[in-house]
């Protein structure tokens, strides 16, 4: 009796632990890799794509100010009249907002880096074709995902929200909108994930199918 | 009560009030329609929609006030000013160091014919030349940044120099000419007994460098002392010639306007620039007032005279170059001369006589035409169908005629008394038809009253159908002389004046870099200027210090001007976006003295400003003793 009782659950981990094992050992089929190749350079498109991108509207500027963010750096639109990241600094000063710098942005040092590295594992996975790489490099990507997001969103927050007391104009703390838009003394201001963004979430994808697909054909195998 | 009788009286006058109206009525009807009809038509090609842009830029000289005015054609709206020759605190223009410089002393200029720079025939946009007919000067704008960009002058010999600034078709010279004849080089005395021998003209071209725009004296050309009038480069067929009208053929003196109007015929003065050219350059040229005149008794087959109708003022060249269009005043007739004729003639020698030995042509030999256009002909201009436009000063008209048949197809009235007129691109070998300006002498009754100093008055008329149609009043600040159309899509200005492309040395761009100091009695200050502050926003210096401030304006937006007004101290600078200008002046006057900015810039514009402190002579002394004192540390959060 206590033989059963006891045996039982390390009977069903244990063999659940033999599956998952089993599932991490399976060979990528080709049509998985040729999948992780397509995303892996997809990703590295990324590079040179914006991850984001800001659009201010104003009665005085219908065609709007634009910053792009990349993964290494902050672009405004620029025209032969206006640096639009210079005026958007220039505005901001008046509520006290800190100016856009690059320098201020640690992201800009990492973001390509972690590009590269995941360019890297997934040209690993490719070659050494085992699902338990294809699992790492998912599981890692999406933390760095993740932790981009957060970094990010908390950009956005401090931003917002350490405005300087001794600004000409004093308005609430706010929180710009991540994605969507909002309402900001006279501009109407804009904040979409840019295509670099929808890459990263493509790359994802890829590696997603890549399992499915590998995991199919195995066990059709 | 009303009696009966009143009552029947009163019916009576209805009737006959109702009677009359119906008589008249159809008359009266019948003209409003079609005026109606008209101004619908007019007020249609001339509406420019809010927000819409004009199809073409009008630049209008600005005579006597000194300066140039943008207008938009179709709408005639006025859309900026470009100082050139006075001084235009608006901005800024003649208060800083490089324009002061640039004016040369001088508070005003006589801005008479703007030239837009041609490439093979056409403007190519680049820069527009106008002269300046009181002080023997010529500018360059560059169309770029709609700018003053250079003035030369006073040009040695030039007096008067009205007959100016036509380019020739590949913007190789522009020309200069003498209106008042004096004796040469300027300086020189002698009676005006002595008019007829000791008095000379000069018609001169001014050198342009192709790639720069930069104006240096090219050559002059020493002749008879009659008055150079209006000029004109030939092209195409007579692209090496260059054209001048001349009244006072008789060279006469005291009451002009009867001793100049005696003869019937003056002359065009037609100088083969080439042959001048190649002149200079085998030296066979006399150093006069430091320029390279040519005297034509010493080098033959550089100029000629064309006998031309009394009093000529204008002279056209053709689109194609191949007829001189020579307007007399005082007579009914436009002459045109063939420029093929004018050549054979010259192979020919057919001379009906000389002038100080430079040979008249035979006037008969030369002339193709003398078109009939009306009274008072002064300037003609092109179209792109083959008509030609001339302006009629005491008829008070346009006509409109045909270049080779010269048969005249119709005229229309002007408000009044036309001086110039210029057409769409209407000097160019492809004018683009459609619109011309009459720029009309006088306008009085045609706008709302402004007491006796009157604008001009410059009409919108159009030119697409057979007959012209006036299509707007415009009114224009005194003077427009000659104007240039020139379609908008050629222009492409810039609006802000790019970081990298400032090059000056004491340019800042951070303001960190802001800063006040001193070598002995110079004060020199670095100052930016940013929505909506400068700084340093306060300068102490020492009465009697020579202040010199490097400001410049960090912004990089369209229309984010700053101004920099210094009260009591007659300084007003304005800087564009990205521009650094330079403020030089003694600090002779002791005590504090605000400046601020004096374009507005944002909602805290009027917070931008900041203080010169002028410590008094003695106090400086004192002071001299303090610690922290003499060049004052950026200050003033």
């Amino acid at each position: 009796m206590p033989e059963t009782v006891s045996q039982s659950p390390p009977f069903a981990f244990t063999a659940w632990m033999d599956r998952a094992n089993k599932f991490f050992e399976l060979s990528l089929t080709l049509r998985s890799r040729l999948i992780i190749l397509a995303g892996a350079l997809i990703l590295l498109l990324s590079y040179v794509l914006p991850l984001y991108q800001m659009t201010l509207y104003a009665n005085q500027f219908p065609d709007g100010l634009i910053i792009k963010i990349y993964s290494h750096g902050l672009v405004g639109g620029k025209t032969a009249a206006r640096d639009d990241l210079r005026e958007v600094n220039t505005l901001n000063h008046y509520i006290g907002m800190r100016p856009l710098l690059e320098s201020d942005f640690s992201e800009f040092n990492w973001i390509p880096l972690m590009i590269g590295v995941f360019f890297i594992l997934a040209l690993r996975t490719i070659v050494v074709g085992k699902m338990s790489n294809l699992v790492d490099t998912l599981v890692l990507f999406a933390y760095f995902g993740l932790f981009s997001l957060w970094s990010f969103y908390n950009r956005l927050y401090q931003y917002g929200h350490n405005l300087d007391p001794t600004a000409a104009v004093k308005v609430p703390p706010f929180m710009p909108p991540l994605i969507g838009s909002k309402q900001i003394a006279n501009f109407t201001v804009y904040n979409l994930p840019g295509l670099a963004s929808y890459f990263m979430v493509a790359f994802v994808v890829a590696l997603f199918i890549a399992i499915l697909l590998s995991r199919k054909q195995t066990a059709q195998a | 009560m009303i009696s009966k009788l009143r009552i029947k009286w009163l019916i009576g006058v209805v009737g006959a009030v109702a009677l009359l109206a119906l008589l008249f009525a159809p008359s009266c009807a019948r003209k409003p329609t079609t005026q109606m009809g008209d101004i619908a038509e007019a007020a249609t090609a001339t509406y420019v929609a809010p927000g819409d842009l004009d199809e073409f830029y009008l630049f209008a000289s600005g005579g006597h006030s000194g300066q140039v005015y943008v207008y938009g054609i179709p709408s005639m709206r006025h859309i900026s000013t470009i100082p050139v020759y006075t001084p235009y605190p608006a901005t800024g223009y003649g208060f800083d160091k490089e324009s002061k410089e640039m004016l040369g002393g001088f508070t005003w200029g006589d801005a008479h014919h703007p030239a837009i720079s041609e490439t093979n025939g056409d403007y190519d946009g680049r820069w527009m030349f106008i002269n300046d007919n009181a002080n023997n000067r010529v500018a360059r704008i560059d169309l770029r940044d709609f700018k003053t960009k250079q003035i030369l002058g006073p040009i040695p010999n030039v007096s008067g120099n009205h007959g100016s600034t036509f380019v020739t078709p590949n913007t190789e010279y522009l020309l200069a000419a003498s209106r008042f004849s004096i004796p040469i080089p300027r300086g020189t005395f002698a009676p005006t007994s002595a008019y007829a021998t000791e008095y000379k003209g000069v018609v001169a071209g001014v050198a342009i460098d192709p790639k720069t725009g930069q104006m240096s004296l090219g050559w002059e050309v020493m002749v008879p002392p009659f008055d150079y009038d209006l000029g004109d480069a030939g092209k195409g067929a007579s692209d090496g010639w260059a054209f001048w009208t001349c009244y006072n053929a008789e060279r006469a003196t005291g009451k002009l306007e009867v001793t100049a109007t005696q003869k019937d015929r003056d002359y065009i003065a037609a100088v083969n620039w080439r042959a001048a050219d190649a002149a200079v350059k085998a030296g066979k040229v006399k150093t006069i007032g430091g320029a390279k005149v040519i005297d034509p008794k010493e080098v033959p087959g550089v100029v000629y005279l064309l006998p031309c109708s009394k009093s000529p003022h204008g002279v056209d060249v053709s689109p194609d170059g191949k007829y001189i269009i020579g307007s007399g005043k005082l007579q009914s007739v436009t002459t045109a001369f063939n420029i093929e004729k004018i050549k054979t003639a010259i192979d020919a020698k057919n001379f009906q006589g000389d002038e100080d030995g430079i040979p008249v042509l035979n006037y008969d030999a030369i002339k193709d035409a003398e078109v009939n256009v009306g009274l008072g002909p002064l300037h003609t201009q092109f179209d792109d169908q083959g008509f030609a436009y001339t302006s009629l000063f005491v008829e008070s008209a346009v006509a409109k005629w045909k270049l080779g048949t010269w048969e005249v197809v119709d005229k229309i009235p002007v408000s009044y008394n036309i001086g110039h007129l210029t057409a769409a691109e209407g000097d160019t070998a492809h004018p683009a038809g459609k619109y011309l300006v009459a720029l009309n002498k006088l306008s009085h009754g045609r706008h709302l009253s402004v007491g006796p100093s009157q604008p001009e008055s410059s009409q919108l008329i159009g030119i697409s159908g057979e007959k012209m149609k006036l299509l707007y009043d415009g009114f224009t600040e005194p003077e427009p002389h000659y104007a240039q159309i020139i379609r908008a899509d050629r222009l492409k200005p810039i609006e802000v004046y790019a970081k990298e492309e400032n090059k000056h040395p004491q340019a800042i761009w951070d303001v960190k870099d802001a800063k006040v100091e001193r070598a002995g009695n110079n004060v020199t200050v670095k100052m930016v200027a940013v929505r909506s502050s400068f700084e340093p926003n306060s300068v102490e210096v020492n009465q009697g210090d020579k202040v010199t401030i490097y400001l410049t304006n960090i912004e990089q937006t369209t229309d984010e001007l700053h101004g920099f007004g210094l009260n009591d101290y007659n300084i007003n600078i304005v800087a564009d976006p990205g521009e650094t200008k330079v403020i030089e002046f003694v600090a002779d006057k002791a005590g504090v003295y605000p400046f601020y900015c004096t374009n507005f810039c944002s909602a805290l514009h009027q917070e931008m400003q900041g203080y010169l402190l002028v410590r008094p002579r003695g106090a400086a002394k004192a002071a001299a003793n303090r610690p922290g004192s003499g060049a004052t540390p950026v200050g003033g959060h």
